[in-house]
């Protein structure tokens, strides 16, 4: 299925949850937030949320600035 | 002597460093140390997908269980935008409801769009955000800032990253005085001598990046607007001498070996 992660568009397998995104991705920073279709995915739902075709995947962490 | 205390926490330091324009993570690290700074405010910005995840993080040089992290809301131009971001960022941080609004107005002077951002500050206050508002140095904007619920008003010294120091000082000082809740000035610090006056005005506390970030030597200027910011509030508190039109010597005029 074709998603856009971070901007970018990006085929993923079907049925795919959060989670076994993040592993996909190889996520390994402690501080970051995931957002589908502008709602952000609480931490406890990484596991049981799933993917749908052409959903709007944000994965934001914190960066320098002022 | 009043105490600087935001979202119940009391500061020693009243200087909070932005993360920004540092050459790498170890020098980010070193200014915020050489400051003794205790509240650091960063970005909220897409992961770098493909690139080593566990390189180049923020938090792991500067810890949140450390340091107070303020999450902001740069580069956002609509309330909505500065929302979404300070809902993303309370996720991001476990929770945490600390955020430093602003809400621009155009990229060239980066001025506070302060329509939207009262709009923000009362949608976040009722949503439980603690705000650290970054505006003009309009008094009545700061006072109704203030009225909506901020935890901090922080009126700018002058325009983003300019170093022009504090444009008006007579705007700040009204701010001042009609304030009950921190007064911080954020943006516009070129040099120690900013930071110092800021504090002489009577403001709670400075918040700056470019200043130290862009600093031949940045951890040299961390400290050096460390000692000012102590300065400044140390003058203010001991409070200044009356400007006179006349001189007044200072060594008495009598018993002089030249004198009758």
């Amino acid at each position: 299925m074709k998603v856009l992660l971070n901007n970018k568009s990006t085929f993923l397998d079907d049925g795919l949850t959060i989670k076994s995104l993040l592993n996909q991705i190889d996520m390994k920073q402690k501080y970051f937030a995931v957002e589908v279709n502008e709602q952000i995915v609480p931490k406890s739902n990484y596991d049981i949320f799933l993917i749908k075709e052409g959903d709007k995947i944000e994965i934001v962490t914190a960066i320098g600035g002022g | 002597m009043r105490k600087l205390i935001i979202d119940g926490k009391e500061y020693k330091s009243r200087l909070i460093l932005g993360t920004g324009k540092y050459k790498d993570l170890k020098e980010t690290q070193a200014a915020i140390k050489s400051s003794s700074c205790e509240m650091v405010t960063v970005a909220i910005r897409r992961v770098n997908i493909g690139q080593d995840n566990e390189s180049d993080n923020l938090l792991d040089f500067i810890s949140p269980e450390k340091y107070t992290i303020l999450p902001n809301t740069a580069g956002c131009y609509t309330a909505k935008d500065a929302i979404r971001t300070c809902e993303i960022a309370s996720e991001l941080l476990e929770g945490k409801k600390l955020v430093k609004l602003e809400v621009l107005s155009q990229s060239k002077n980066l001025f506070p769009n302060v329509l939207e951002t009262i709009k923000a500050a009362e949608i976040l206050v009722s949503k439980d955000f603690k705000v650290m508002v970054y505006t003009t140095d309009d008094p009545t904007v700061a006072k109704e800032l203030e009225k909506i619920g901020c935890e901090c008003v922080m009126p700018l010294g002058s325009a983003i990253g300019s170093g022009r120091g504090i444009i008006n000082k007579f705007n700040i000082c009204e701010i001042v005085e009609n304030a009950n809740v921190p007064i911080i000035v954020d943006a516009g610090v070129g040099t120690a001598s900013d930071a110092c006056i800021a504090m002489e005005l009577g403001c709670d506390g400075v918040l700056m990046n470019t200043a130290i970030a862009n600093a031949n030597n940045p951890i040299l200027m961390a400290s050096a607007m460390k000692d000012a910011v102590i300065s400044g509030y140390n003058a203010f508190n001991a409070g200044r001498i009356q400007i006179k039109d006349s001189a007044s010597a200072s060594s008495p005029s009598s018993g002089l070996v030249t004198g009758e």
